[in-house]
């Protein structure tokens, strides 16, 4: 902005130090963080490891991460499940979404119900999922895949109906005059004109989906995940036990933010028009 | 006036019994303080081939008598007739242009006019109404444009793109709703002299809604003036007697231009003034 306009920067160099001066503020704010946690953690008697140690004692953890019991391929569970949850809820929270968003005495009669149920915590669900799935061969993890499926359909058809009633009046004025056939009205017009709604729905559920599978690993027994690998390190507590639920912590959230900016990307990718 | 018979009633004898009737149409809402009469026992046939303009204030009650014609509204008392059978809902042989274009801005200029042809004419093969397409495209000059999608192009090759939706699925009627009222003055001259060619073609028959008294001189044959709401009414009714084809220039220094173009301002400003309160 304050360049002079006498030597004007290529593009990709304009690019690349607008770049550069975007990563300076988190840089500097991050890094001002990492040092007050180590001022605060330094003391000889302090129970919380500060960041150095956190790093050097679990390099082991991060190398070793991709056997069956470490950090990583717990994660890799934890996201299969979110996938198979997340993806059933997509499907039928999408269909009944349309479906009532279309017909006005499914939508005025199941309202009030969504509304109830949408506001459950997802954890409110854990008991009777796991009673549900007591007999199946694997009880928790199915218990875990049902606990996401709840957690995340709600935001998923509630938008989804939402957008189907906010369909512009021009659109459904083109439909009418050409008497377009059930088929051609849901491809050409409900779903493209809906999507955009669809996809907020689809941020929500992810973002609550994965609030919820670590919820709920850390409580039932034998699922495995990354609840349950942070829980074990916390009954364990052993000496490099808290550094360990530090470094999964982190990979949660990190590991969220990717699932949210994925689900935004594709968004962005079906409705950039 | 009828001396002026304009060249299709000369030629073809069989199109003076009226094509589109509008019987005693009344449309009445209902209100906690009583009816809102929006219009009041309109009367009007529209011959085939011929080209109507409808012109009044906003508030007029203009577009609800379009509604009706186009079968997005129903009328309280009275029915509207096309060809002998009552308009009770939206259909393609009544299609309507838009003055905002209704333009699906997901697909292209040829998916948008596809979509049309494919659901009206479905027992034509994909090649006939590819054609079908592409031709009517081509009438509305927009070959270039094809595969562009309408946030690609400008105000008037969009409304082109709806005019070419809806004659290719050949209605009986077309209906336009102010379709040049967005358009820069520029722009809007061509596309009126565009769609006169398109009509001098087509002789298809055309219910318009304008604001603009020249436009309706130059295009129509007979011209409709409202009253204002509500109870609007039709107050006057013009034959435009210029002849066809016609060439704006030749008919801007017609003298009877002038007299009609009077006629109608007295009618808008004087007899039935809009007052905002």
């Amino acid at each position: 902005m304050t360049t002079a306009p006498a030597r004007p920067a290529s593009p990709t160099a304009e690019k690349a130090i607008e770049i550069f001066q975007s990563l300076i503020p988190p840089v500097i704010c991050s890094s001002a963080t990492l040092l007050l946690w180590q001022l605060l953690c330094s003391g000889a008697d302090s129970k919380m490891p500060g960041p150095i140690k956190v790093v050097s004692q679990t390099v082991g953890t991060i190398t070793g991460g991709f056997s069956e019991t470490g950090i990583w391929m717990q994660l890799l569970n934890s996201l299969t499940r979110v996938g198979i949850g997340y993806v059933a809820a997509a499907i039928l929270g999408i269909a009944i979404g349309v479906t009532i968003g279309v017909n006005k005495f499914l939508r005025d009669g199941f309202d009030p119900l969504i509304q109830i149920l949408r506001t459950v915590p997802p954890l409110a669900w854990l008991p009777i999922s796991t009673i549900l799935f007591l007999q199946t061969p694997k009880p928790a993890e199915n218990a875990g895949i049902f606990l996401i499926f709840i957690t995340a359909i709600w935001p998923i058809i509630i938008n989804t109906a939402v957008g189907v009633q906010q369909i512009p009046k021009d659109y459904t004025n083109v439909a009418k005059v050409l008497k377009l056939s059930g088929k051609d009205f849901l491809l050409s017009i409900l779903i493209p004109s809906t999507v955009p709604y669809i996809f907020t729905g689809l941020r929500i559920g992810i973002g609550l989906a994965w609030l919820a599978i670590v919820a709920a690993e850390m409580l039932s027994t034998g699922a495995g995940g990354i609840g349950a690998y942070i829980w074990n390190e916390y009954t364990s507590m052993l000496d490099d036990s808290i550094s360990k639920i530090i470094l999964a912590v982190f990979s949660v959230g990190l590991v969220g933010l990717v699932l949210d900016r994925i689900v935004g990307w594709l968004g962005s990718l079906v409705v950039a028009e | 006036m009828q001396t002026l018979t304009s060249p299709i009633e000369v030629t073809e004898k069989t199109m003076d019994k009226p094509f589109l009737v509008i019987d005693q149409v009344s449309k009445v809402y209902p209100t906690k303080t009583g009816d809102y009469i929006v219009l009041d026992g309109i009367d009007l046939s529209v011959k085939e081939g011929e080209f109507v303009c409808v012109i009044g204030h906003s508030g007029c009650g203009k577009s609800t008598l379009l509604d009706m014609v186009s079968g997005f509204n129903t009328p309280t008392s009275g029915q509207v007739l096309l060809n002998g059978k009552a308009i009770t809902k939206p259909g393609p042989d009544r299609m309507v242009v838009f003055q905002n274009y209704c333009l699906l801005p997901w697909k292209t200029v040829y998916e948008n006019v596809h979509l049309a042809v494919s659901s009206v004419f479905p027992e034509k093969s994909k090649a006939e109404q590819d054609e079908i397409v592409r031709s009517n495209l081509h009438m509305v000059g927009l070959d270039e444009a094809i595969d562009k999608k309408p946030g690609q192009i400008s105000g008037g090759m969009k409304q082109r793109v709806s005019i070419a939706r809806a004659l290719s699925i050949r209605p009986e009627i077309l209906i336009l709703d102010e379709p040049f009222g967005a358009l820069d003055a520029i722009t809007k001259e061509e596309l009126q002299e565009e769609l006169l060619d398109i009509w001098e073609e087509h002789r298809i028959t055309v219910m318009m809604i304008t604001h603009d008294i020249d436009e309706a001189l130059f295009l129509c044959d007979r011209l409709v003036m409202m009253s204002n709401g509500p109870s609007a009414k039709i107050g006057e009714i013009l034959d435009i007697p210029f002849d066809r084809p016609r060439d704006r220039a030749v008919v801007m220094e017609d003298p009877r231009y002038i007299k009609l173009r009077n006629q109608a301002l007295d009618f808008l400003y004087n007899r039935f003034a809009h007052h905002e309160d």
